[in-house]
Parts: structure tokens; C-alpha cells; sequence
């Protein structure tokens, strides 16, 4: 059975060290995987989509509307427009951070209000403040790491594994701060 | 040993375990990561050329030298580089080359949707086209093979999807292959007329052969599954058709999309009821079935336009009908891309808004400068294209409207093709003001060093390219520098340069923001001198908004770069150190 994750935000979040994060962890589990990411334009403070599948094995690197088990969303607003793609019965993981796209800035639209409630009457709905966890943790960009770290926690893959794909996969100097930004996020 | 990589860092590593001497690129996403990794191995001679032209040239120097050679780009690189592309063919090869392409169905960060498979046709050269990062890596290394056992060179095609994904790679080791030695051979390197009709002999020669190596190779395979329904696919529509319809049908996949097989078409089709063929963009394999005399179905359920999912094959195969989802009960706002915080662009067109100007755009992040607030790009064609059309706008229009003109273009896009446009100018007497906003690297696609940089791919010191004193050479005889964060100043020296009768160059230069060495502090705060006029939400920065019709400063977004303190009327923004 394949396991699909959406993590979805803002260009310059740091979506992608989260699903490198997560796809290296998943391969050390002996899962095949699939991690589809986004460059180049899209990712000039636009909308950013990134999927990671596991399981026996995966053919499409990309997930559908209806077919997101964990949708893990770093915008309230982006966590919305992601909604349709959440499975059944999935679960949402969402930050509590408003980013006003340039449309709400210059005024020819208006950002959703209380998106954190509409989700949490749609469907299983985490919400988190990755933001103030990730300063108590010395880094205010460490929140990707925080959120890989509440997602950690619903499955069955072990903290220690998690940290010993953090070790390998960010640059040394970042190391301290973003082992802590996970075991923050993974406590909360 | 296994490792997650993306497609583009697999094409390295198959290029690397090939044993590949020289590779020479442009950088274009979704292909850039391709060469960025190959600098990763010592062993290769790798370099950032100034386009795609003379990347695909070094490549070919490079093997009718003897090396093994690979040169890459995105699918509108193919047509800057055609010109050598299409001859090469007839010249054939000495060390294997490979001219890999990627493709952008979806137009993720491109200006159109071309189907590179089409230039595989046109020039006759052979392509392969990976569906994963291992077939990414193993491809790779076939096709310096194949292009050294056929003497031709090898395109391989990825798409965005292929590139950008990351799947498990085994990796291998480097093979020794030895630079072979160089010898004249001018009947066969030297396409005049009298040489080039013997070689178009060979080239017809070989895609004959080619042709019967595509009906045998394991590239091209048939996966049984006893169903009923035939699919004929390629690339990474092979993992979107696998994925939905799994064991209810039976797959050919095309490894090898040029030249395709025959007769292992016509007998794959002849066990079905029905024939799919799934590709993403044009009718290539669909039109080729056709052309056989053989039924299939196409792109009469399948779409010409941007990427296909497993959902859309299920329905269109499967009749199966699309997951219930939950539904959104409002409008959202879309998040288009928007200059970052910061970005020195930011300063240019707001001045050139301010005046009103036409502007002719270029490719790069500044053709963000046609989105809302800023609003002032015109038109964007292609790399190069603002110089040379503002000239042509110019002829059309007359001397007055081109005082209401500019042109403005990356330094990069400059090296890259805006130089003859420049060129054009002065030599047919034109009088455009070209801007050519210099951030000191090619930011879009995600910070490559270019000719005016001083650096090299590797980060070595090298010459830099002089702008004013290459304009110069050009025949440009008023050239200013400006800074286009100083609002005042960069208005004045616009407004003096596009009145004037004569070519100008006017050089903004202020480094991207993203740069390591750009150092910016502390962030800005609007204090109680604010008199909510919104005039600092003029310059579309992502980090100013409004907060119950107050205008506030995000401080998660702001970097503290202070534009929008030199445009507040009221002094009324200030910079907080952190």
C-alpha cells in the first residue's frame, strides 16, 4: 500500500529540505519512494506543491485530488487550496501563519478568513505554531523541521530515525538547531 | 549503494559512470541541476557557456576531439542550439555526445509547451526517454554507447516530472574510457556542400539501422498482463498510465522515442481490442501508430495541453470517475510568483511604471515585472528578445513613441543573446535605451555564475566581462550605471536617457537579494508618522500588507533592504536592527 504526502507553502519556506528529509527517512526503511519537487519560477513566492510516496512500489511521482493520507501544510491558505487532495479520512497538518499572496495584497482579493476552524470541521485537522517553536528552538527558518517533526509523531517510524536522517541531510553548521526544531515539533 | 536523486542529478551521475570528459550548458529549469551536479565530479571539465549555441558547440568540439561530451538544456535552449544540432547529425561523432533536453509540459517555469520529440524527427538524431531516475542514470550511459556504436549523436529527453523527482538510483562506478586520439578527417568534419551530400547518404544509412535496433532493444518493452487494452507509452506518462490502470493492461513502453520501432507496434497492436497511446503534449507515437496503418486511440480523450495525472488516464481508459473530495465553500486567491523581498528589480520598475513607459521585456525573474502591482513589462518573447524587438517596435512606431520605451534584460540574458540585438541597434541607427539590470548572477534559475559574474562554474576566479566598456566596443556612447534603489536618481537618469536621439545603455546594478554576500539587516517598521497613503505598497513587496486597512511590515518576510523607506513621502518607515 502507498503512502501519500502533500507537503505543500510558500516559496522560500523550506518545503524542500522537509520532503528530502522525509524521503531519506522513508528509504531507510527499505521503501521504495517517489518525491516530486518544485523549481524555478514557481518557487519565486508562489505556491509550493511537494509529493512524497512510499511503499513496495511507486510509479507516479505526483498525488490526485482524493488520494493525500498527510497533507502538511507550512500556510494556512495554502493548507486550504490543498484540501481536495487530502484521502478520506486523511489528516491535515497546518501551521498557523498567514502569507498575504500579492492578489490580497493589492486588494483584488480577499484572504479566507478562519481557515483554521473550516479545516478542522472538514476534516482531522492538526494545527500548529511552527513559527513560535521554531524561534524557542534559536531558529526562526528552522519551522520546516519543526513540521516534519509533528508529522514524524504520526508514524510508525522511530525518533531516532528521524534524527539520523536530519544528521545527514542538513549542512553541519545547522545541525544543533534543527535537531532541536524537531524534537520541539515532534513534542508538541 | 542506492541513493534518492533527482532525475537531474541521475543524468550526472550516468554521464560521470559513462566516463564523460566535457560538459558545456546553459542554465533553464527544469534542466539546470544536471550540469550543477556534474561540477561535482572532479574528474569532468564542465562550464556555464554563455547560450546554448556555443554550449552545444564546446560539446561537439569536445568529441570530434575524441572525448566523451554531453551538453544540456531546456526544451527552448534546443532551439537556440539547432543550428549545430541539425549538422551534427550529418557529421556524426568521435567520442560519444549527448545532448540531453528537458521538457516543461505545465509550463512550470517556461514561456511555451514545445515537444522536443519533434527536433529528434527534424535533425535525425536518435532519442531515448527515461521515465525515473534510474532509467535517468542507465539511459545516460547507453547513450554514449549508442552514440559512439552508430556515430551520432543522442538526444535524451526528460520532462519536468523526470528532472524533478527524486526515486532510488544504484550507483555504479566510473568507467575508464579514454580520450581517443584526434585525426583530420575532413570528409566527414567539414559540412560543405560536396561533403554534406555523402553524409546525408550515412545519416539516411543510419536511422535505417536505427530503426531495426529499435525493433530488438530492451529500451522498447512489452509488460503482459493478459488484459484486453493495449497502451503504447513513454517517459514519465509510462509512470502515470502504470500507476492508474496497473495489471488492466498490457504496456509498450518506448525507451527510445526516435526513430520508433515498426513492425513492434504492429504486432503489440494486434492483440487488442483497443490501443491507448499515453504522451504527454503532441500526437508523436499517436501520429508515428498512425502513419503504420495501425488504430489507436489518442488525443481524442487525452489532452494537448500541460501535464496528465493517473486520475485523468483512469477516467479516459477506465471510464472510472474521480474521487469524491472535500470541496472548498469559497473562492481562494491564487499565490502567483512575485519578486522576493529585496530583489533590486523591485526599484526598476517601479520607476518605470511611475513613468509610464512601454517596456519590452526579457526572460529571467524581471518578467515578474508584469504582474500586479508593477504591472510595466510589455511583452517577453524569448532570451535576447527585448533589445531586438524594442528596435523593431521603434522602427514601427517612430521617434516619439520610443521616447516612451526601454528594453530591460538580466545580465545573464544579456551575454546570453541580448548583445546582438544591442548590436542591431547601432549598427541600423536606432535610438532605444536598453536597461540591463545586472544583479550580479542568473537568479531565476537559481544563482549560476555567467560572464559577467567573474566567476567561473566552479567558483574559480576568471576575466569578468566588462558591460560598459563591451557597450562601448558595441557603439553605445552614454552609458550609466545607476543603483535602482536610489528611486530619485534611477527616475533622472531614465527620463534624460529615453529623450535622448542617440542609443543609450542605462546599467542597474544592485546584487540579487538572495546572494550570499548581500548582507541586509534588521527589518522595517512603519512607526505613527504613517498617514496610510499606501504609497510603499506601490513596489509589490511580499512583505508589506495591510492589517485592518493599516498598512504593516510583515517581519517574517522582510529582509531589511529599505526600498520602501526611500519612496515613503512621510519618512514614516525605519529600519530596526534585530
Amino acid at each position: 500500500m502507498t503512502k501519500n504526502i502533500m507537503i505543500v507553502g510558500v516559496g522560500g519556506q523550506g518545503t524542500l529540505l522537509a520532503s528530502r528529509i522525509l524521503g531519506n527517512t522513508v528509504i531507510n526503511e527499505g521503501y521504495d519512494v517517489k518525491v516530486s519537487e518544485v523549481h524555478g519560477m514557481s518557487q519565486r513566492g508562489g505556491s509550493v506543491v511537494t509529493y512524497v510516496k512510499y511503499g513496495d512500489k511507486v510509479y507516479s511521482p505526483i498525488v490526485d485530488r482524493g488520494e493525500a493520507d498527510i497533507i502538511l501544510a507550512f500556510e494556512l491558505l495554502e493548507a486550504y487550496r490543498a484540501l481536495p487532495y487530502l484521502k478520506k479520512g486523511g489528516k491535515m497538518i497546518v501551521n498557523n501563519q498567514q502569507i498575504d499572496p500579492m492578489p490580497v495584497i493589492t486588494g483584488s482579493a480577499k484572504y479566507p478568513e478562519n481557515i483554521a476552524e473550516k479545516l478542522g470541521e472538514a476534516v482531522d485537522t492538526t494545527v500548529v505554531d511552527a513559527l513560535s517553536a521554531a524561534k524557542e528552538a534559536g531558529n526562526i527558518k528552522a519551522v520546516n523541521v519543526v513540521l516534519i517533526g509533528v508529522m514524524a509523531k504520526m508514524t510508525d517510524i522511530p525518533y531516532e530515525k528521524w534524527a539520523e536522517t536530519i544528521k545527514t541531510t542538513v549542512p553541519e553548521k545547522f545541525l544543533d538547531v534543527n535537531l532541536k526544531a524537531f524534537e520541539t515539533g515532534y513534542n508538541l | 549503494m542506492k541513493k534518492l536523486l533527482i532525475g537531474n542529478a541521475a543524468v550526472a551521475r550516468g554521464a560521470y559512470e559513462a566516463g564523460v570528459n566535457v560538459v558545456a550548458s546553459y542554465p533553464g529549469t527544469p534542466s539546470t541541476e544536471i550540469t550543477e551536479e556534474i561540477v561535482k565530479f572532479n574528474e569532468i571539465y564542465a562550464e556555464w557557456s554563455p547560450n546554448e549555441k556555443v554550449a552545444a558547440e564546446v560539446a561537439i568540439g569536445a568529441s570530434i576531439a575524441g572525448a566523451r561530451a554531453m551538453s544540456c538544456m531546456k526544451h527552448v535552449g534546443l532551439n537556440v542550439m539547432a543550428d549545430p544540432v541539425f549538422t551534427v547529425s550529418y557529421t556524426g561523432v568521435n567520442g560519444g555526445l549527448v545532448f540531453c533536453v528537458a521538457d516543461d509540459p505545465g509550463m512550470h517555469s517556461s514561456q511555451n509547451e514545445q515537444d522536443s520529440r519533434h527536433y529528434a524527427k527534424a535533425s535525425k538524431i536518435m532519442m531515448l526517454e527515461p521515465s525515473d531516475s534510474a532509467e535517468c542514470k542507465e539511459y545516460t550511459k547507453l547513450a554514449f554507447d549508442l552514440s559512439e556504436k552508430f556515430d551520432t549523436p543522442v538526444f535524451l529527453r526528460l520532462s519536468t516530472r523526470v528532472s524533478h523527482s527524486q526515486s532510488l538510483v544504484e550507483l555504479g562506478e566510473r568507467e575508464d574510457v579514454k580520450v581517443k586520439d584526434y585525426e583530420k578527417n575532413p570528409a566527414k568534419y567539414v559540412m560543405m556542400p560536396g561533403n554534406a551530400i555523402k553524409r546525408h547518404v550515412e545519416v539516411e544509412k543510419r536511422i535505417e539501422a536505427l530503426t531495426e535496433f529499435a525493433e530488438n532493444t530492451e529500451l522498447n518493452t512489452v509488460e503482459k498482463n493478459g488484459s484486453k487494452i493495449g497502451v503504447i507509452t513513454a517517459g514519465v506518462a509510462y509512470a502515470y498510465a502504470k500507476e492508474a490502470l496497473g495489471d488492466k493492461a498490457d504496456f509498450l513502453k518506448l525507451g527510445m522515442v526516435y526513430p520508433m520501432p515498426k513492425q513492434k507496434i504492429i504486432d503489440f497492436a494486434n492483440n487488442y481490442d483497443k490501443v491507448y497511446v499515453i504522451e504527454e503534449l503532441d500526437p508523436v507515437i499517436e501520429d508515428h501508430c498512425k502513419a503504420l496503418g495501425v488504430e489507436v486511440i489518442g488525443k481524442e480523450v487525452f489532452t494537448l495541453l500541460g501535464e496528465y495525472t493517473p486520475t485523468m488516464i483512469k477516467k479516459a481508459v477506465l471510464g472510472e470517475a474521480e474521487k469524491e473530495v472535500a470541496e472548498l465553500s469559497e473562492a481562494i486567491p491564487v499565490r502567483p510568483p512575485v519578486m522576493c523581498a529585496g530583489c533590486p528589480h523591485r526599484g526598476t520598475f517601479y520607476v518605470l511604471k511611475k513613468l509610464g513607459l512601454v517596456v519590452s521585456g526579457d526572460i529571467g525573474c524581471y518578467t515578474l515585472g508584469a504582474t500586479p502591482p508593477l504591472q510595466s513589462v510589455d511583452t517577453t518573447i524569448c532570451m535576447g528578445a527585448s533589445v531586438s524587438a524594442a528596435h523593431g517596435m521603434a522602427k514601427a512606431q517612430g521617434a516619439e513613441f520610443n521616447k516612451k520605451l526601454v528594453s530591460v534584460i538580466g545580465d545573464s540574458t544579456f551575454m546570453h543573446s541580448g548583445i546582438t540585438g544591442l548590436i542591431d541597434i547601432v549598427y541600423n541607427k536606432g535610438n532605444n535605451t536598453v536597461i540591463i539590470l545586472d544583479n550580479s548572477i542568473t537568479g531565476m534559475t537559481g544563482h549560476q555564475e555567467n560572464p559577467t559574474t567573474g566567476r567561473t562554474i566552479r567558483g574559480e576566479a576568471t576575466k569578468q566581462v566588462d558591460l560598459v566598456a563591451l557597450c562601448k566596443a558595441c557603439g553605445i556612447e552614454h552609458i550609466t550605471v545607476c543603483d535602482p534603489f536610489d528611486i530619485k536618481e534611477f527616475e533622472k537618469v531614465v527620463k534624460a536617457e529615453t529623450e535622448r536621439e542617440e542609443p543609450s545603455v542605462i546599467i542597474a546594478q544592485r546584487p540579487c537579494a538572495l546572494l550570499k554576500t548581500v548582507k541586509y539587516s534588521g527589518v522595517c517598521k512603519i512607526t505613527d508618522k504613517c498617514k496610510n497613503c499606501k504609497m510603499c505598497m506601490k513596489l509589490g513587496c511580499p512583505a508589506i500588507t495591510l492589517k485592518d486597512d493599516k498598512v504593516v511590515i510583515d517581519s517574517t518576510q522582510c529582509n531589511g533592504c529599505g526600498l520602501c523607506i526611500n519612496v515613503c513621502p512621510f519618512g514614516a518607515i525605519e529600519k530596526e536592527e534585530n
